[in-house]
């Protein structure tokens, strides 16, 4: 049975129970209900909002470097500490901030396996207690945007077997029959997929419970659908924390070479004028 | 190191189920924290969160949860592909 290519990118909820006290490691929740953290959560823990801290809040973008430096000040992480992040929805959110920490280049940030679902499922402590944090320095070093996909480069991908398109939404987001998730608001004009993109939606990465699926069974996945090691890989979904999730599978847990997280996604390519769109299943 | 000092609890009687809501599949997830009842329902695809409740029986933090669901699915448009 193989394994994954970075598993010290993984901590399983043991690992945490154990070491949630060390003084070089932090626990962030970062959830989509971003409620949840006061409802109680793993002792030690601090939260972070996606929708407030985790962006730039004037315009579109990811959150600027200077706003991520002060952040990780407040929390108490140093450019040396051990970051490990979970959240609500099989670690949307927590992906989309771990993502964003890898492009500023933190050395040792890593994912609860199963994250706030399987903590809460398996009866561990939680507490509602916000911890003291002691402010650190921090330096972020300049985004490295081999990570990220812009538009233009996506454009240049469509429809060419050079790279390989990965739209992570749901089937039915992807034929074009909902413009968003079921029960959420529509974010965009049109509905269908980028053209030439494969449809393999996050969750087929998850076990119920939560975690990750074996190795074998990613690979097996991924290449099923062509998506193959030796390609450019690009990522994609509504508003990009989905796609984070399947960033962070293909790049640390399959080890391919060069994936990135297109986080304009379906709100940007569903809105463009005159962009091409495919409806309907895979071809 | 806690501001708070108000202690740790454990979740309890974490059920999980699969139903339907105004024409969709829906995932319900319930439990309980301290003397009170939660409820999350996610859509299943892709299993984004879409209604919470709590009360203090099971049955009623479902009841608010379901609620929120049914109306927030009710909202969502299908079209032809």
């Amino acid at each position: 049975m193989g394994t994954y290519a970075h598993p010290e990118m993984l901590v399983d909820t043991a690992w945490v129970t154990k070491h949630r006290s060390d003084p070089n490691v932090r626990l962030v929740e970062v959830d989509v209900d971003t409620s949840a953290y006061e409802q109680g959560h793993v002792p030690g823990a601090i939260a972070w909002n996606w929708n407030t801290q985790l962006c730039d809040t004037v315009r579109r973008d990811i959150i600027p470097k200077d706003n991520l430096g002060r952040l990780m000040e407040e929390s108490g992480i140093d450019n040396n500490t051990t970051v490990i992040l979970y959240g609500d929805n099989n670690n949307w959110f927590a992906a989309w901030a771990l993502w964003q920490m890898k492009m500023y280049g933190h050395q040792d940030v890593r994912l609860m396996n199963g994250g706030r679902k399987k903590w809460l499922a398996e009866g561990r402590e939680l507490t509602k207690d916000v911890p003291n944090v002691k402010e650190t320095r921090y330096k972020a070093k300049d985004p490295d945007l081999s990570l990220r996909a812009f538009l233009p480069e996506v454009q240049k991908y469509q429809s060419k077997n050079g790279a390989g398109l990965v739209d992570v939404r749901s089937p039915q987001e992807f034929t074009g029959e909902i413009l968003a998730p079921p029960g959420l608001p529509e974010t965009c004009q049109r509905g269908g997929h980028i053209p030439g993109a494969k449809s393999i939606p996050w969750g087929q990465a998850c076990n119920e419970d939560g975690t990750f699926k074996s190795a074998d069974e990613l690979k097996s996945l991924y290449e099923g659908h062509g998506i193959r090691p030796d390609k450019t890989v690009v990522a994609y979904c509504r508003i990009g924390e989905r796609s984070s999730h399947t960033w962070f599978v293909l790049k640390y847990l399959l080890g391919y070479r060069d994936v990135k997280n297109y986080d304009g996604s379906w709100t940007e390519w569903g809105n463009l004028v005159q962009a091409p769109v495919e409806r309907g299943a895979e071809r | 190191m806690n501001a708070g000092g108000q202690g740790t609890f454990r979740p309890k009687e974490y059920v999980e189920r699969r139903d339907r809501a105004s024409g969709w599949d829906i995932n319900i997830v319930s439990y309980k924290l301290g003397k009170v009842y939660h409820c999350e329902i996610d859509n299943v695809s892709p299993g984004a969160k879409i209604a919470k409740g709590e009360g203090d029986t099971r049955e009623e933090a479902e009841a608010e949860a379901l609620r929120q669901a049914n109306e927030r699915l009710a909202k969502t448009r299908r079209f032809p592909t």
